[in-house]
């Protein structure tokens, strides 16, 4: 589904580069954890595959379901099912959260050739995906995140990614900021929505939020490349013994 | 303090020659009078220039040198007509002059709605009380002398009465038809007690248009006003509104402005009882040459009363925003809640927005709050859109949108809020930037 080769990439403002060849593949019906010390790229890694300005890839390439990502704009990456549930999700004042949600999904749809979806089908979609995420109807009807705590900025997300229901999810960080509820409604939210055609990339500090949603795959990423791969006893590793060792390891 | 402008040789030449050749229209004694007395107030402050403090930011000249530049007719082709869709009384006036046949019949239960030029010949002594008084009021501290031409000149206008509540809105629409027009309108509305209103205009009116209208709003009455400036990309207009407030009285009033070469809207807003609220508010969307100015002023002269400006603009290919707003508290006016935001987005660096917000404050007990912001849209807003799918484009123009809706959330009817709004999405579709 998702195939990374060598990716380099700099920031476009400074001569510094950030991801130093990041080779990775998430295959459909699979969870990829990326796990990793601050400042080792991961955020970097999501924007990238999300098509944020002002990084500059100097090397290598990412395929997207045998696409080349990094030629589409941010809006056709997500037609073609990318999501990113963003680390820190933006306040938009004046635009409703129910406008927001119904124009990205139309948007999406149109790109794909399909029909619209009708007001009343929209509107029972979400009341429904929202119900499960104790999302009420006051949070739908103000503006996009405007005032919202952050765990329902994290729910908000979730919501988002159940109503367009994408092909590929990069989680950047959803369990920053959360209190052990939030993060729990939150991993239920993506379990319910792990399928066999739907791939997942979950990118965290901690483990913590890994005892939630269960990855198949875990890699450990520092300075900027992948280091270590493994199963899902590598989160407990670094859990227990922290990162210095394994950086140890394969220094 | 804003300096009144020196009665200058060269503002004494401008004046008369403005006024050479110019007659008083027909009237009763009284009329003629307060004709007069206009007459005298803008002889005493001479036409404004460049040079006067007031107009720093926006040229007058034009606004009143003879003869009116030209101004091509805007063809709107099918597009669906302003609060088309809205049950109103309709009065047209085609490059200023009142056409009966176009209009509806004046008749609205609790409303008596007559013609300036009709009034002015008889004795109605709230007319009267009226006509020229609160643009005479409106005169210091600063001088408006545009308005003070209109009511010497001005042929015609509306007159309404209102003593219930109307139950539907009086819709004033302004049509263009002739390049070279240059009309003049005068209204006067008078809320009795406890009465209700919401005035709604339209259109162009003329290549240029000098309009003022007077809001005389009693105790406990609402006045709700809504008007949508004409596309018409070469016209220009001067308009002043000159409300006064009693107790417990409510004034709204929204403007959009999408295009037209140069246009100055004066709000000059008197509170004279207590408890009373007054909302000025407008959204100007403007492309190139574009000049937009919305200069305020509003006197706190009772207790307790609210007021709120609310000023967006949207700006691009080198057009001009400006923004004077003044909250005026005098000695006595406690409780006074004051608050003024002007906003611009500039969508290209050519574009630009001049702000003068003042706060001029001569009681101790009062809370008043301003804001002026300048800027471009906000990337990262835009990358998170996109990023759920939202074309650039439409992005932008959802943004665009969001940064107006302060201004829109004014208009309390929502069926009107719908038809600006709707007016503002059209406009962004048609501005989308190619490609």
């Amino acid at each position: 589904m998702l195939e990374i080769r060598n990716l380099h990439v700099k920031l476009e403002e400074e001569d510094k580069e950030i991801l130093k060849g990041v080779d990775l593949t998430v295959e459909a019906g699979r969870v990829h954890a990326i796990m990793g010390p601050n400042g080792s790229g991961k955020s970097t890694l999501s924007y990238v595959l999300a098509g944020r300005e002002g990084y500059e890839v100097t090397e290598g390439e990412v395929l997207f379901l045998g696409q080349n990502l990094l030629e589409m704009e941010p809006e056709e990456r997500a037609a073609a099912g990318l999501f990113l549930a963003f680390q820190y999700p933006v306040e938009i004042p004046g635009v409703g959260n129910m406008t927001f949600l119904r124009t990205a999904l139309n948007a999406q749809r149109k790109a794909r050739g399909e029909p619209e979806i009708s007001a009343a089908d929209f509107l029972k979609l979400v009341r429904e995906k929202a119900r499960a995420l104790k999302i009420d109807a006051d949070m739908l009807k103000r503006p996009v995140n405007v005032g919202f705590s952050g765990g329902e900025k994290k729910r908000n997300e979730i919501l988002q990614m159940a109503v367009l229901e994408p092909k590929l999810c990069i989680l950047d960080e959803t369990d920053s900021g959360l209190d052990v509820d939030a993060m729990r409604l939150v991993a239920e939210g993506v379990n319910a929505l792990r399928s066999p055609d739907r791939g997942f990339l979950v990118i965290t500090h901690y483990q913590r939020l890994l005892d939630h949603i269960v990855p198949d795959v875990v890699h450990i990423m520092a300075d900027g490349r992948i280091v270590k791969t493994g199963g899902p006893e590598l989160a407990l590793e670094v859990e227990k013994n922290g990162y210095a060792d394994i950086l140890k390891e394969v220094a | 303090m804003v300096a009144v402008a020196k009665l200058t040789p060269q503002k004494i030449a401008a004046t008369e020659a403005r006024l050479e050749g110019a007659t008083l229209p027909e009237g009763a004694g009284w009329a003629r009078a307060a004709r007069e007395a206009a007459l005298e107030r803008l002889r005493a402050t001479g036409l404004p220039a460049r040079r006067d403090e007031y107009w720093r930011y926006t040229k007058p000249e034009p606004l009143y040198e003879l003869p009116a530049p030209r101004a091509a007719v805007f063809d709107a082709g099918g597009e669906a007509p302003v609060f088309g869709e809205i049950d109103r009384v309709k009065l047209v006036f085609v490059d200023g002059v009142f056409d009966p046949d176009a209009s509806d019949e004046p008749s609205l239960a609790g409303v008596e709605i007559a013609r300036l030029s009709e009034v002015t010949q008889a004795d109605i002594h709230w007319a009267k009380d009226l006509f020229g008084v609160l643009e005479a009021r409106g005169q210091s501290p600063v001088p408006r002398p545009l308005a003070a031409l209109n009511t010497a000149l001005a042929p015609d206008g509306v007159v309404i009465r209102v003593t219930g509540k109307a139950e539907k809105p009086v819709s004033l629409i302004y049509l263009h038809r002739d390049e070279s027009s240059d009309a003049m309108l005068h209204h006067l509305v008078r809320l009795e007690p406890g009465a209700e209103l919401t005035l709604l205009e339209n259109g162009p009116a003329a290549a240029r248009f000098n309009k003022v209208l007077e809001v005389d709003v009693a105790d406990g009455a609402r006045f709700h006003h809504v008007r949508a400036q004409g596309r018409d990309h070469e016209r220009l207009a001067a308009t002043h509104i000159f409300a006064r407030l009693g107790q417990e009285s409510t004034f709204k009033s929204f403007t959009l402005t999408a295009n037209g070469r140069l246009t100055r809207n004066e709000t000059v807003v008197e509170f004279t009882g207590d408890d009373a609220v007054a909302h000025v508010a407008g959204a100007a969307v403007g492309d190139g040459d574009f000049h937009h100015d919305d200069t305020i002023f509003i006197t706190h002269g009772a207790e307790r009363c609210e007021s709120r400006q609310v000023f967006k603009k949207v700006l691009r290919g080198g057009a001009m925003g400006v923004f004077q707003g003044k909250i005026l508290v005098k000695p006595g006016a406690q409780k006074t809640d004051g608050y003024q935001i002007s906003q611009a987005l500039l969508l290209d660096e050519g574009s630009a927005f001049r702000a003068k917000p003042e706060l001029e404050i001569y009681a101790d007990d009062v809370a008043c709050s301003h804001g002026s912001t300048t800027g471009a849209i906000d990337e990262t807003l835009l990358f998170y859109l996109r990023a759920r799918g939202i074309p650039l484009e439409e992005a932008r123009g959802l943004l665009i949108l969001a940064f107006l809706a302060e201004a829109i959330e004014e208009i309390e009817d929502e069926a009107l809020a719908a038809d600006i709004t709707a007016r503002l999405e059209a406009w962004i579709r048609r501005h989308r930037r190619a490609g």
